[in-house]
């Protein structure tokens, strides 16, 4: 069985990860192949932001977006770029950031490519969340209207968030023997997510129709609609949680060897890993409690992004680059080049899934050839 | 000599029995008589409870009374639809699981459903067929397309890669998966058509939609039977095996036509039933060892008997209404493939 080898041993042993550089008795790995293409990918996502903010009913032109970004512009163009637009294509942003780099994170440390929040129920739990809160305290539904409104706006958002973390923690202690193993979490994840998932699909059997089809929006992913009061929760997540995923970095390096070998060379397994969890699901529980489950980025992102690199795991921050740049090109589809409505998780997964497809193919026939 | 008697267990050491499962008549005898009660709950349970003693006066000589018309209309169908689709779905996934030699292979996973709901919904959408034989045809080719897509995607020149298989499976699954969304999403009257057969469901279905799946299905098992006993010799590694004369791919390409059929048939008359795949074979291992003669037989009967006992717990649960067999497979069978890995050290594929 080799779902718990690290993907593709045979190119990393062919190729180095990165130059040395040393200075004095220091001496560290500059990864220089994932360095460009971390700075290509942040060309290519400031290049999507810019052409998402100049489209629209009104078209700015590019150049104008960016004096405007920068400060110019008159006052129209500061009133539709900063106050409409901005605020979308950064829920975009940084909700494609945060499942990348959770995606990222998870992956690494099961040793697993399917060990990605989607995939681990996480996302199911959320999605458990948010349609509990539509379908018992929906204005149509048993609440009975006594908490429309309001309290639904913001007790959305925590339900999703309280789902995904509780899922996390059943996750955990069930998969808990003796330690994680990366495969029997991935199995034991797949399971419980589809508990979450027929729950779901009971409560939407169970709602009116009203409820329901407004649980259908909000499952698909949606991006419309989306501004600074979704933002901000993912910002501040990302402001503390990027560092520390930084700061794991060493250990997960070294978790690549085997738990064996990672405990032989100091690392405090249980730790570490109970950490990584943490990080990884408290990023993809506030991403989709913000704009819903988009399908795929958590799972592809990090992979494509693997590829892309060629290392031995997943990069952290090629994936989260890589992951804004998939739900801003998402979103730009939706809104500029499709003649008709479609929730953007829709369009993330129709995206993601051809060119990880294709990149499968590439690499299967360079390992055949 | 050529036998096809197991190898006789070593007399010096023989192995302790509590640790060695094995597959026996005994225990497909157990498993029948189990599947045999099950359907008699599934005919006599339901809104209106009915007699066990008036069931089988009634399957007996047509009575033209209530229970009579409950029974031969609408509960024989619905009973002989859920075993015939578990017994497919169950023996499809031993089937994927032995082929890839990966425990997480399932119709579901590697985008064999999708493919047969894409399929479906086209159908519906371009094509407007609305009765559920002429769903068949599109969730069989489908399914096909699908999984061979899955299989030409995920494999090496040296035959399928376990962890690219399921890679691609998920890829090609949420593609799909998007493309009938959207044209659901598109097109109101499709969403009404699909949505009743989207929920896996074996209510309302006439009896014809067994006969039309039937034959299907009886080429599947026979092609299940033929390919079985290879599946031993595959999990030794693809180089083992042609080593010991067989031929890899060839009986690949077999397991993946009798998969196509089985669960491209059960998608068909059910809808997509997913966790059946998955869950049914790890089960059937537990009790039946590792040898995939006994295994196959095992995840057909333990197949049937899951998805009976789903449709009857959903009667059960939402009393007088019902809820769905995919639902209540996904509810029971989640915590039971948790307790399966936690309990026992998965069998290494």
């Amino acid at each position: 069985m080799s779902l718990d080898s690290p993907p593709r041993v045979e190119r990393a042993a062919t190729r180095v990860a990165g130059a040395p550089l040393r200075v004095g008795r220091a001496s560290w790995l500059v990864p220089l192949r994932a360095g460009a293409v971390t700075l290509v990918s942040l060309a290519v996502l400031l290049a999507l932001v810019a052409v998402d903010l100049s489209n629209g009913d009104f078209k700015i032109p590019v150049s104008d977006v960016v004096s405007t970004l920068l400060g110019g512009g008159d006052a129209g163009q500061r009133f539709i770029v900063i106050d409409l637009r901005l605020p979308q294509t950064m829920v975009a942003v940084l909700a494609g950031a945060c499942l990348g780099l959770a995606g990222a994170l998870t992956q690494t440390f099961a040793r697993n490519p399917l060990a990605s929040p989607d995939i681990l129920g996480v996302t199911d739990g959320a999605a458990l969340g948010a349609v509990a809160v539509i379908v018992i305290a929906g204005g149509s539904g048993y609440g009975g209207g006594l908490v429309a409104g309001q309290l639904q706006q913001v007790g959305l958002p925590i339900a999703a968030f309280v789902g995904g973390f509780g899922t996390a923690l059943v996750l955990y202690v069930l998969s808990w023997r003796r330690g994680i193993d990366g495969q029997r979490l991935v199995l034991i994840g797949i399971g419980v997510g589809a508990a979450m998932a027929a729950l779901t699909s009971w409560l939407l059997v169970r709602a009116r129709i009203q409820d329901a089809a407004s649980a259908q929006v909000w499952l698909n992913g949606s991006l419309s609609g989306r501004g600074w009061d979704q933002a901000r929760p993912m910002l501040i997540a990302l402001a503390i949680l990027v560092p520390l995923s930084l700061m794991l970095v060493r250990t997960l390096n070294t978790l690549q060897l085997g738990d064996d070998s990672a405990r032989g060379l100091g690392v405090g397994l249980q730790r570490s890993q109970l950490l990584t969890l943490l990080t990884a699901v408290a990023l993809a529980a506030i991403a989709v409690s913000a704009v819903g489950p988009l399908d795929f980025v958590a799972f592809a992102v990090p992979q494509i992004a693997l590829r892309l690199t060629g290392g031995s795991r997943p990069p952290l921050l090629a994936s989260m680059v890589l992951g804004g740049v998939l739900v801003v090109g998402a979103n730009l589809i939706t809104r500029v080049v499709l003649p008709f409505a479609v929730p953007a998780g829709l369009v993330t997964a129709a995206i993601g899934a051809p060119y990880l497809i294709w990149l499968l193919l590439r690499s299967n026939r360079k390992v055949s050839a | 000599m050529t036998t096809t008697a197991p190898i006789p267990a070593p007399t010096a050491a023989p192995p302790r029995p509590s640790l060695v499962r094995r597959g026996s008549p005994l225990g497909l005898l157990v498993l029948v008589g189990l599947l045999l009660l099950a359907a008699a709950l599934s005919l006599a349970i339901g809104s209106r409870s009915i007699p066990l003693g008036t069931v089988i006066d009634v399957l007996l000589h047509d009575d033209g009374s209530d229970a009579s018309t409950i029974i031969r209309e609408l509960r024989v169908p619905r009973t002989a639809l859920a075993i015939s689709v578990g017994a497919a779905l169950g023996i499809s996934g031993a089937l994927m699981q032995g082929h890839t030699r990966n425990p997480l292979a399932e119709p579901g996973l590697l985008g064999v459903q999708a493919g047969a709901s894409l399929a479906v919904v086209i159908g519906i959408y371009a094509f407007g067929v609305t009765n559920l034989s002429g769903y068949a045809w599109f969730s069989l080719a489908g399914a096909g397309l699908a999984s061979a897509a899955v299989f030409a995607i995920g494999s090496t020149r040296g035959g399928p890669d376990p962890v690219s298989l399921v890679l691609a499976g998920t890829a090609v699954t949420a593609l799909l998966g998007s493309f009938t969304q959207a044209i659901v999403l598109r097109s109101q009257e499709t969403l009404d058509e699909y949505r009743f057969w989207v929920v896996g469901s074996a209510a309302g279905r006439e009896i014809e939609v067994f006969w039309q799946v039937l034959p299907f299905l009886l080429i599947g098992l026979l092609m299940a039977a033929i390919s079985a006993p290879g599946l031993n010799l595959l999990q030794l590694g693809d180089d083992v095996a042609s080593s010991l004369g067989m031929h890899p791919l060839r009986h690949k390409v077999l397991g993946l036509v009798t998969v196509m059929l089985l669960s491209g048939a059960a998608t068909a008359a059910c809808g997509p039933i997913v966790f059946v795949g998955l869950v049914v074979p790890h089960v059937a291992r537990y009790f039946a060892g590792v040898d995939y003669r006994w295994i196959v037989p095992y995840s057909g009967l333990v197949g049937g008997l899951f998805v009976v006992l789903a449709d009857v717990l959903g009667r059960l649960i939402v009393r007088p209404g019902e809820l769905q067999v995919g639902i209540v497979m996904a509810l029971v069978g989640g915590p039971i493939f948790v307790y399966l890995v936690r309990r026992t050290r998965m069998v290494k594929l």
